[in-house]
């Protein structure tokens, strides 16, 4: 440690405006606020200083993050040699492949995020904001397995200029950056985001796991089954076919976009997050109670399989859960006023489940119901506040009335 | 005065960049969105709102003595739905296809913002030749915008140009694919946003604070 400290200050003075390497000031008070708590101090004033800054911030969602993302990591390879008969090569060889699967598009993601984060803090004299670390590790497990890298390079830098950098920046976006980057994937390149060709990888990857399909291999995600059924019920099944319970949507052994099948590791992020006080309680609760109440009435009416599907099932299939932890709490893009928490969770659920069940072209419709509400955010914030403005003046005049004895207009 | 003096020059000039009705005046926004997402029917849109603008503006121009204030509004609808309706019936007669792609957006150059514009601000105040020039201008400027548009769209969403295949087969076999999000309507306003972006990155004077 101390050895980086002298290291730093010796480097210092060469990236200071006017140094050799003045150009590169943000990239080195980057490097060295991600190393060390920076130990600025306000000028003037009275300030409670917390040791949480957006850079902590961000680091503890990562963390968050992870339990989701090595499972993803292990369901690629375990679906993979699901799907090719092989699983006797056992839990090592199963994680690798995964793990070398999503590595690339980790990388892709982070390399292209990141450098254009770089570019713009350079020419805009700004210090380099910490938001893409998150997102950088979010795009990856919202995308299919099969995605090719290029389309999400692509993807990641129009999100992060059109939805991120011409707002201001981290902190000043309206929509969420990852979900843009799927959302531009969805609408710019629907064959390699949907459809039961996409979410299992079935090619050899760096060598690992050569082999065909085994007879009766099918693609179709839960979802997707449930979006192309028939019948007016459906049975889910694996990717085998073989039926599949409540308990195995919760652990994560389907097919499905990287991060989001395994419930049980969106719960632990979900309580570390909670825990930490990073991400709001009130919104996860309320995106999972809206969806809930959606799938009850859907339940009634009842016409297709995938309104038939209960209620409590539907909060366990496709991103609904994963959206739920970790989109719709995003600080920045979510209601602010407490009671708009709720208004905007709620709606997100309610949202979610109603384009996921009745629009047969969406099978999945987190995203473009968090998306939504996202835009509405700001709207729903403002009648909150205006609400508590009413109240407090009509508060305040009963108070007077009652002190004077008089009528007060 | 000369056909072309100074002043006609600019009047002619100007819409191209400093007062471009698409990019610095945000008119005609719709129809810019609606009818880029191929190279062709932008051109054909392009042609007709020259021809409509630039007409509309001389017989305005040489009614400007004679229109009551109180009714000019009408009056310009009139000539400006006349000469929409001849340009419609024209491309159904001679471009049937192009027609049927640009629908009723030929038919709404009407209520394009960019006509109306120009005939109250310019054709009502100004000489049947500066009217013209002034027409042909800012049709043009327009017309550029929307062919510059549809460039970026035709390329990058369907591989053509005019209907030509440009983006060789090796690159496809290869792994590129069109861009779907470039044929919706959200792409056309992000392509517009980045001109203007461009435009005033290049003309300080025009930015905002």
């Amino acid at each position: 440690m101390k050895f980086l400290r002298n290291l730093l200050d010796k480097l210092k003075p060469d990236f200071e405006p006017g140094g050799r390497f003045g150009a590169f000031q943000s990239v080195f008070e980057g490097l060295e606020t991600f190393l060390f708590v920076p130990n600025k101090t306000s000028g003037s004033g009275v300030h409670i200083h917390d040791s949480i800054d957006t850079k902590r911030t961000m680091f503890m969602v990562v963390i968050a993050l992870f339990p989701a993302l090595l499972f993803g990591m292990y369901n690629v390879g375990y679906q993979h040699y699901l799907a090719i008969g092989q699983l006797s090569v056992g839990y090592r060889e199963i994680f690798l492949f995964g793990f070398l699967s999503v590595l690339p598009q980790l990388i892709v993601s982070y390399g292209v995020g990141l450098s254009i984060e770089f570019m713009a803090a350079q020419w805009r004299k700004h210090e380099i904001q910490e938001g893409f670390l998150v997102s950088g590790m979010l795009i990856p497990m919202i995308v299919p397995v099969d995605t090719p890298l290029w389309m999400i390079a692509v993807a990641t830098a129009f999100a992060v200029i059109f939805a991120k950098e011409v707002f201001g920046g981290t902190g000043m976006n309206i929509f969420n950056v990852a979900l843009v980057t799927r959302a531009f994937l969805f609408f710019s390149y629907p064959s390699k985001m949907s459809g039961d060709r996409v979410f299992i990888r079935l090619s050899e990857t760096f060598g690992l796991g050569a082999g065909t399909p085994v007879d009766g291999f099918s693609g179709a995600t839960p979802l997707g089954q449930a979006a192309t059924a028939t019948a007016h019920t459906v049975q889910l099944t694996d990717i085998l076919g073989n039926p599949l319970s409540a308990w195995d949507l919760f652990w994560g052994f389907i097919p499905g976009s990287i991060g989001e099948t395994s419930k049980f590791a969106i719960l632990l992020g979900a309580v570390f997050l909670i825990i930490t006080g990073i991400a709001d309680w009130r919104i996860m609760i309320s995106v999972f109670v809206g969806g809930f109440c959606m799938g009850t009435i859907l339940n009634a009416v009842g016409t297709t399989a995938a309104m038939n599907i209960s209620a409590y099932e539907h909060l366990l299939l496709g991103g609904f859960a994963f959206g739920a932890v970790f989109m719709a709490t995003d600080p920045v893009t979510s209601a602010r006023t407490v009671s708009g928490k709720y208004i905007y969770g709620f709606l997100i659920g309610l949202f979610g489940i109603l384009i996921r069940v009745i629009n047969p072209g969406y099978p999945e419709g987190m995203m473009l119901a968090i998306l939504l509400m996202n835009m509405f955010a700001p709207v729903i914030d403002y009648f909150v506040v205006q609400a508590n403005i009413k109240r407090r003046l009509k508060r305040m005049r009963v108070k007077k009335e009652n002190t004077t004895g008089l009528k007060s207009d | 005065m000369g056909l072309l003096s100074t002043g006609n020059k600019k009047v002619l000039i100007n819409p191209f960049s400093k007062s471009n009705p698409v990019i610095v005046l945000v008119l005609g926004i719709c129809s810019a969105l609606a009818v880029t997402a191929k190279l062709e029917p932008a051109l054909v849109m392009s042609a007709s709102v020259v021809v409509v603008v630039a007409f509309s503006n001389v017989i305005i121009s040489l009614l400007r003595n004679t229109i009551p204030g109180r009714i000019r509004i009408i009056v310009q609808l009139v000539v400006a739905a006349t000469l929409v309706t001849i340009v419609n019936e024209i491309l159904k007669a001679y471009a049937y296809d192009v027609s049927k792609q640009l629908s009723v957006f030929v038919g709404l150059i009407i209520t394009n913002c960019i006509l109306m514009g120009r005939l109250e601000a310019f054709a009502l105040g100004n000489k049947p030749w500066p009217a013209f020039l002034d027409g042909v201008g800012n049709g043009l400027g327009y017309g550029m915008i929307l062919v510059i548009v549809a460039f970026f769209r035709e390329l990058l969403g369907s591989g053509t140009l005019l209907g030509y295949r440009v983006i060789p087969q090796a690159l496809y076999d290869a792994g590129y694919m069109n861009n779907g999000l470039m044929i919706l309507p959200p792409m056309a306003l992000i392509v517009v946003a980045c001109i203007i972006w461009v435009h005033r990155a290049r003309n300080k004077d025009l930015q905002e604070n």
